[in-house]
């Protein structure tokens, strides 16, 4: 996988997520032309779009467009339960989650996206792994608080 | 009162130092509770200014929450870059929390191309040695996230010591896709991970099995011997898989009933990277496939993905036969499917294994052609080229009539490939040269503007290699029919290819055109055809394209020479219209036009006895195919094969000889180019830079452009160094000149000259040597400064030194495709002797990329009564944006 974004009905980027290395600049003309082009798409539409040499998975869950750029020799369907997978884990995590859930707490959820993929591949198949390294994490950040008497 | 006032304001400054920051969540509520773009602006700029201060004063209590809130502001698009070096500083510290959000923010700001890299590769460096295994873990997604090749050579062994000592599967796993990071940005690097990696198969957990399975595929790839050394490792593959198969529900890895499909599909990918071209390791894998191809669920999406996988590998291993249509028929299921997703991974693997089993595919072809339909963009462009991977000589007729069908309807973006593939097919099968020429007038129609060039001359040259009169007529009459009854006729701007070829038609074989229609099939449509009238034609030329400015000036030039033709081929009455239209048209603003239609109304003056013999029919031409792309000769010149250059003449290669034919002909060349030379400069010893400039005198217009190549491999052969002659001298500026008056460039370099370069040092421009040849001596000025992006205007002096009149002077410029040019009328056109002087403005606009710019050079003239044509390239330009 190339890139993961996650972005609005109204075309806000809510996550962004680079496996390969672009300059700011591109990064940024790269996520204009592709939600414009994801958000006019019908809803009929298959999920899989050629865009540059680029192969594009993307899939509406309510308000949120999720949107992966993946190699050529990558499985398109398989992409399809990858975007399925990390919604689970965030509906799980938040309990179903919407999208005010991942704006207040974006950091979360690329902490949940880096325990499910790390340098564009599965790491991880077991939903409850996921959870259970990302709910241990969130304690050790909970003790330190709770020691320092800060309050975040 | 002044003791009171110090101290309560210091009391202020400490209690405004300790109140903290605007937490996270207040500031995304209140750049959501911004009305406006400004407003929202306004609290970013406000807490980024705020951010800044604190970065400043060093705060590390609250760093980590503003670099939290620095990311979400960068998210909005604002600039965040120096949130960098704090992020580093969250890294080093030692509480998580600070780690938690400094590694984030480094991988979200940071990419491989910052220098403060060696600062994270330190921190990467301690963390990685942590006892905790969470911070382990943030260490190496991070290492796999933004790895540069240095940082991967200076953390490679970090990783594989863990890949190999560690016994904890959270912290291996992540090792391993580390690993396939680096090795994919060092590839070297790849040898010390093998034997750690080997192992890492035998694990149980799915974690390890995953990323190990990716990192495995990854080295294979890379080396043909890590791949047979891992062909040893099928059987075990084929177990793991075996067991995901065969093992009840296990809901840890259970997708939709389903065990582990992420799992299962990876598998799947190495199989059959490792079963390629090998028969041993297919046949080990033939079971567990079938079984993979007969059990696996199909109701839901996850099922259809490792079918999909399954059918890829089953199609690119030695497979047995029975597999195979197995796994084509899993395909023709997928076509059928009404989900979207799942035909569009049915036309693309049927794609990629069309060249394996043809005929397999060949029976899906209904359903393919009826896909080219779909409403939605991505199914269509993947039916569009299985539809010309599906073409063969049997159903050629068939997949033409739809594709002519799609191609009525279909975008621009599909309409140029579509009309060039079409061309391309029909060129390969055509059952009949009259269906021949039939379906490719029908797409020239279809297609309108979305034609390639060299589309045009193929066509021309295909009618014209026939050698049939009756398909001559037939080919004029249905160009006619369909260039006339274009609605409304000023619609002709958007069809100009067809244009044309239907002036071209017409000029060569007008005299078919007025025959009567009787015993003569002109196929579908035509049967109403009206016999036409000569002043219907000319009236047509002169009311549509002659003088019509929405034309191109190619067009309008094949109109110009189509009538030139008419006049031998209709009757007085109209020669004498041909002629008044022909007369007026030269005083046409385009200088091409009016010179050639001065040099067409001298036919009729002047050389009056000559015209009918002048303008007879053009001699067949021989056929070249656009198939195998020959490099294009002189005399026809028509294929133009399409690099990614392209000569753009301002003039056409007009050199006054009035045979407008090959001239105009010569226009279509265009596509060849000389662009990617290596420097010479090495071979050379002389050459200072990679300004060349070879010249070649050649009485043959059309050969000059091609022989530069030739030029080009003859100098390439030279390996000693070339003594200077006494043949032309040049005064140039840091350039190699070599120049060439003989008929045969590859054996004789007659000059070689380098002297300094005569600079104008106060003048704001900037001067450099273009050409010195035979006593033409050409310069070209530019303002030494021009912003990056801006239009240059080059100024081209041209200078006779020599003492004998130089005429029909005309020089051309080519520049690489991405770049625009405007060539502006010279001041004249001949050089008088000792010191006459012409000008030129050359106007070059960059594209947005930063291209080097390089210009091919070609200068025709005549000197005394011989004519000559130069070449010349100048490839660097000092100074220049």
């Amino acid at each position: 996988m190339q890139f993961m974004l996650l972005f609005s009905r109204q075309g806000k980027l809510r996550l962004q997520k680079w496996y390969t290395a672009h300059p700011d600049k591109t990064k940024k003309k790269i996520t204009r032309e592709l939600v414009t082009t994801i958000l006019t798409r019908k809803p009929k539409m298959c999920s899989f779009l050629e865009w540059r040499d680029l192969k594009v998975v993307y899939k509406r869950y309510a308000s949120l467009y999720f949107c992966c750029a993946i190699e050529q020799t990558d499985n398109e369907l398989l992409t399809l339960e990858i975007i399925h997978r990390y919604v689970e884990l965030l509906d799980k995590y938040f309990g179903s989650v919407c999208e005010l859930d991942i704006i207040f707490n974006f950091e979360k959820a690329y902490f949940i996206l880096d325990e499910l993929l790390l340098g564009g591949e599965v790491q991880e198949t077991s939903k409850k792994t996921v959870l259970k390294a990302i709910a241990a994490q969130d304690l050790l950040q909970e003790d330190e608080q709770v020691e320092q008497g800060i309050q975040d | 009162m002044d003791i009171q006032q110090t101290i309560l304001s210091g009391v202020n400054r400490i209690t405004q130092s300790m109140q903290s920051p605007m937490r996270l969540r207040d500031l995304i509520r209140q750049i959501r509770a911004a009305r406006t773009a400004a407003d929202e602006r306004a609290v970013v700029q406000k807490e980024c200014a705020y951010i800044r201060s604190t970065f400043r004063e060093d705060d590390s209590l609250w760093r980590c929450r503003n670099v939290a809130k620095l990311l979400y502001i960068h998210m909005l698009g604002y600039p965040a870059h120096f949130g960098q070096l704090e992020c580093l500083k969250l890294i080093a510290s030692p509480r998580f929390t600070d780690k938690r959000i400094g590694y984030l923010g480094a991988m979200l700001l940071l990419d491989e191309r910052q220098d403060v890299h060696l600062l994270v590769t330190n921190s990467l460096k301690n963390d990685l040695n942590s006892p905790t295994q969470f911070v382990v873990g943030l260490a190496l997604c991070t290492l796999a996230s933004i790895c540069s090749p240095e940082m991967s050579r200076d953390l490679a062994g970090e990783v594989e010591r863990i890949l190999k000592t560690s016994s904890n599967p959270y912290v291996k796993k992540k090792a391993a896709l580390a690993a396939f990071r680096i090795i994919r940005r060092v590839p070297e690097l790849m040898e010390m991970f093998i034997p750690a990696t080997r192992s890492l198969l035998s694990e149980k957990n799915h974690g390890i099995l995953i990323t190990a399975i990716v990192l495995v595929h990854e080295m294979c790839e890379r080396s043909p011997d890590t791949l047979s050394y891992f062909r040893k490792s099928v059987p075990q593959l084929v177990r793991i898989l075996k067991n995901l198969i065969l093992s009840g529900y296990s809901p840890e890895h259970d997708v939709c009933g389903v065990s582990d499909p992420f799992l299962q599909v990876k598998i799947l990918r190495l199989l059959r990277l490792l079963g390629r071209n090998d028969v041993e390791c297919s046949e080990a894998m033939n079971d567990i496939l079938a079984q993979v191809a007969t059990n696996t669920e199909t109701a839901k999406n996850v099922g259809n993905a490792i079918l999909y996988e399954a059918v890829l590998t089953i199609m690119d291993i030695k497979s047995e036969s029975g597999l195979r249509v197995l796994g084509v028929n899993i395909l023709g299921r997928f076509l059928l499917n009404t989900d979207k997703n799942i035909r569009y991974v049915a036309l693309t693997t049927l794609y990629r294994t069309v060249q394996a089993d043809y005929q397999a595919v060949q029976r899906h072809k209904n359903t393919i052609v009826d896909c080219l339909k779909d409403p939605d963009v991505s199914i269509r462009r993947r039916a569009l080229d299985l539809c010309f991977a599906l073409i063969n000589s049997q159903n050629i007729e068939f997949m033409t009539r739809e594709l002519l069908v799609f191609l009525a309807t279909a975008e621009p973006e599909f309409a140029q490939s579509c009309s060039c593939n079409l061309f391309l097919a029909a060129e390969a099968y055509a059952p009949t040269k009259r269906w021949h020429v039939e379906t490719m007038i029908k797409a020239l129609t279809l297609a309108g503007n979305h034609v390639n060039d060299d589309i045009v001359g193929s066509l021309i040259q295909l009618l014209s290699a026939c050698q049939e009169n009756s398909l001559y007529a037939f080919a004029v009459r249905r160009l006619w029919w369909e260039m006339s009854r274009i609605d409304p006729p000023s619609e002709v701007s958007a069809y100009q290819p067809l244009c044309q070829v239907a002036c071209w038609t017409i000029g060569e074989f007008g005299d078919l055109l007025l025959q009567s229609a009787e015993n003569m099939e002109l196929g579908e449509g035509l049967k109403d055809f009206q016999p036409v009238k000569e002043s219907d034609v000319i009236g047509f030329f002169e009311q549509w394209l002659l003088f019509n400015t929405q034309l191109n000036v190619a067009t309008r030039s094949y109109a110009l020479l189509s009538m030139e033709k008419l006049s031998v081929r209709f009757s007085q009455e109209s020669t004498n219209r041909i002629k008044c239209a022909i007369d007026s048209l030269s005083s046409s603003v385009h200088i091409e036009l009016q010179q050639r239609a001065s040099e067409f109304a001298a036919l009729f003056s002047r050389h009056d006895t000559l015209r009918p013999a002048l303008l007879e029919r053009m001699p067949p031409m021989e056929v070249k195919t656009l198939i195998k792309a020959q490099p294009p000769q002189a005399q026809e010149g028509l294929v133009g094969n399409h690099k990614q250059v392209e000569i753009t003449t301002a003039n056409l290669n007009n050199n006054g000889d009035g045979v407008g034919v090959d001239n105009l002909l010569d226009l279509l060349v265009g596509g060849d180019d000389v662009i990617d030379m290596p420097p010479r400069a090495t071979q050379v010893p002389q050459a200072a830079t990679d300004n060349k400039i070879i010249s070649n005198s050649n009485n043959n217009t059309g050969d000059a452009l091609f022989d530069l190549l030739g030029d080009l491999a003859g100098i390439d052969s030279l390996s000693t160094p070339v003594p200077p002659s006494s043949a032309p001298v040049a005064f140039l500026g840091d350039s190699l000149i070599i120049s060439d008056d003989t008929q045969n460039p590859k054996n004789s370099i007659s000059a070689l000259v380098n002297s300094a370069t005569p600079k104008s040092s106060t003048a704001p421009m900037q001067t450099i040597p273009a050409m010195d040849v035979d006593g033409l001596h050409i310069t070209m000025d530019y303002p030494q400064k021009v912003p990056v992006g801006q239009q240059v205007t080059f100024v081209v002096h041209m200078k006779n030194v020599g003492g004998v009149s130089i005429s029909d002077v005309l020089f051309q410029v080519a520049v690489p495709k991405s770049f625009q040019l405007e060539m502006l009328p010279p001041s004249g056109n001949t050089l008088q002797p000792n010191l006459g002087r012409i000008e030129q403005i050359v106007k070059v606009s960059p594209p947005a990329s930063q291209t080097k710019l390089r210009m091919r050079l070609r200068l025709s003239y005549t000197k005394g009564e011989e004519k000559t044509v130069q070449q010349g390239e100048v490839n660097a330009f000092p100074g220049l944006w």
